[in-house]
């Protein structure tokens, strides 16, 4: 029967719950989109974005060699974006304190490698070009409830390992200074912190593929970013947004057939735009109403501008 | 205020060297800092001023000699001690409200999730939301802690990041230039607050400054550190020529202008470090 869009929603959800392997997707995709909305909140505070999308490149050579070499893909995925992860972690140095033009350096360098070992493995392989299509945006038939659960796994594991190290991670992140003060392991948790992002990326490829992992992990946290600065309403929203966006995908995928991966995808940068609309107009109107009245800071008292010269030897610096 | 038991001083420094990489940077320092004392640590570019506070958090080992902090090594009460590092500045696009940067300041180093709303009810998250409050009150940054700190101006991120470290009612303050990049009401307003919780909580205050005198009318003590070798002392036994010549091994001249600011003129390093840069250009 071919699936027909109805006018009713209700019986639209029926008719998608009513096959097991739509029931296993929708599964799926929750659990992927609650970890990678957590792990992407953390990975855009760190600014390590371009880190996130080099990993989720790293699942097409795994998931490539995993076919040449005959085991599971999930082994594949799994093992190159954790590697892949040490590797960063070790190029951007880290006794000395994260230095963010090694770590892009490094970055950009795995990337490279990344896209050239996937096909050279593919080619090994006998490349066959639809798995290679499934590989890079992904599908969602297919998904056994042996995979959910192995997925279940992972984010449990990833979440309960973010909840213990989530205070000093979160400090390590925004003011590694303080942090190193305090006795915070500032270079382990780095590393750890890499390794859960290759974790998060591996688990979510293999329902958007490798090439669209990245929407799901930065749009939605990107999104929740720009419209609040708070950090558990933030998480909040980014788990919200990145849920609303999978099972829409992932429903409108059903009935149009058009590939889950381009549908989230768009989806999420539709949202990141109309978040950050809503932010430049709310910060128009927030504008507004401090320059007429409100306390700008503390050179409205002196009415002289920071730093000049004149103001200061008068006062006697 | 005594720190359990016999010792008193915050800070207790005997024969102290520190090595970075092979060279020494300064050797053969004896200091000692009371609770409740204003210390300023000046000296030229380079003297190892902020490599002294980094000693004493333990987070750089002493070549030679004892480092005593709070009662124990260097680093074993780090808890107690509010840092201030250099001149951090978040950029623009830094999302992260100066309450919740306060809020970290306060548990950030301890395991759990950095969810303050969770368990809001219980007696322990109200005191500690109280506590960052006050914080923010103490430094009269209740204006803009809500906003995120990236959009706040260098002096108002400045007095955040001040509160972050007053949040846990520290022992001793460490405050690395704390005065860099402030306007002058700012630095009015800032060593005020300093000295005001120096002498009203007893906290020993070390503060590492490029120019004393926003600072003369506080100070207990300077501790003056050039060319390797540090001297202590009241202002006006510290601030001398004759001090500072055999300091410098080189003449060195202090001039009183008339409205009691002192100006430091004979070495090089001397005229970054007393003074404008405009004045003496």
């Amino acid at each position: 029967m071919e699936p027909q869009l109805s006018i009713d929603p209700v019986s639209d959800v029926e008719q998608l719950l009513s096959y097991p392997f739509m029931v296993n997707a929708l599964e799926a995709g929750t659990i992927v989109a609650v970890m990678a909305a957590v792990v992407g909140w953390l990975m855009v505070v760190r600014r390590q974005s371009f880190a996130g999308h080099t990993l989720s490149l790293m699942s097409f050579p795994g998931a490539a060699a995993a076919a040449l070499v005959g085991v599971p893909l999930a082994y594949g995925y799994y093992s190159f974006c954790v590697v892949a992860a040490l590797v960063i972690a070790t190029g951007a140095g880290l006794s000395l304190g994260r230095n963010r033009a090694r770590e892009s350096a490094a970055t950009g360098t795995v990337q490279a490698g990344a896209l050239a070992l996937g096909f050279v493995f593919l080619s090994l392989y006998g490349g066959v070009l639809e798995s290679l299509e499934t590989l890079l945006f992904g599908s969602f038939l297919g998904i056994t409830p042996g995979q959910v659960l192995t997925l279940l796994g992972v984010a449990m594991a990833v979440l309960i390992g973010l909840a213990v190290v989530g205070r000093p991670l979160l400090l390590a992140s925004v003011d590694e200074v303080v942090a190193r003060a305090r006795g915070v392991r500032v270079g382990a948790l780095s590393v750890a912190f890499l390794v859960v992002l290759g974790l998060a990326v591996a688990a979510t490829a293999q329902i958007t593929g490798a090439l669209l992992v990245f929407a799901l992990l930065i749009a939605p946290a990107a999104s929740a970013q720009q419209l609040t600065a708070r950090i558990g309403v933030g998480l909040a929203l980014s788990i919200g947004l990145a849920l609303v966006v999978t099972w829409v995908g992932l429903g409108l995928s059903y009935f149009t057939n058009w590939p889950v991966g381009f549908l989230i995808t768009t989806l999420a940068f539709l949202q990141y735009a109309a978040a950050s609309a809503a932010r430049a107009f709310a910060g128009r109107r927030s504008r507004t109403g401090r320059q007429i009245g409100g306390p700008s800071g503390p050179t409205a008292a002196t009415g002289a501008s920071a730093g000049e010269p004149l103001a200061q030897s008068v006062g006697g610096s | 205020m005594s720190v359990g038991g016999a010792p008193t001083y915050a800070v207790e420094m005997t024969d102290a060297a520190v090595r970075l990489g092979s060279r020494e940077v300064w050797s053969g320092v004896d200091f000692q800092v009371r609770a409740g004392e204003l210390v300023a640590i000046l000296g030229p570019n380079g003297a190892g001023k902020s490599t002294l506070l980094n000693v004493l958090l333990g987070l750089l080992p002493a070549a030679r000699g004892r480092v005593s902090v709070l009662g124990g090594p260097a680093g074993s009460h780090n808890e107690r001690i509010g840092y201030l590092p250099q001149r951090r500045v978040f950029d623009a696009a830094t999302r992260v409200r100066g309450v919740d940067l306060v809020r970290m300041g306060l548990d950030g180093d301890r395991w759990g999730l950095p969810l303050p709303a969770l368990g809001r009810w219980r007696a322990g998250a109200r005191r500690a939301r109280e506590r960052v409050q006050e914080a923010i009150a103490q430094v009269g940054a209740q204006e803009y802690a809500k906003r995120p700190i990236g959009e706040c101006s260098g002096g108002e991120q400045q007095r955040l990041l001040i509160a972050q470290a007053l949040v846990r009612r520290p022992q001793m303050l460490l405050l690395d230039e704390p005065l860099d990049g402030l306007d002058i009401p700012n630095q009015v307003a800032v060593t005020a607050l300093v000295q005001r919780i120096c002498r009203a909580e007893g906290v020993a205050v070390l503060l590492v400054a490029h120019d004393v005198n926003p600072l003369l009318p506080y100070l207990d003590r300077i501790l003056y550190l050039a060319k390797g070798r540090a001297v202590t002392g009241a202002p006006e036994q510290v601030i001398t020529a004759e001090t500072l010549s055999a300091l410098y091994s080189t003449p060195i001249e202090v001039l009183r202008t008339a409205d009691g600011r002192m100006v430091v003129v004979g070495h090089p390093d001397a005229h970054a470090v007393h003074g404008t840069h405009h004045e003496l250009a």
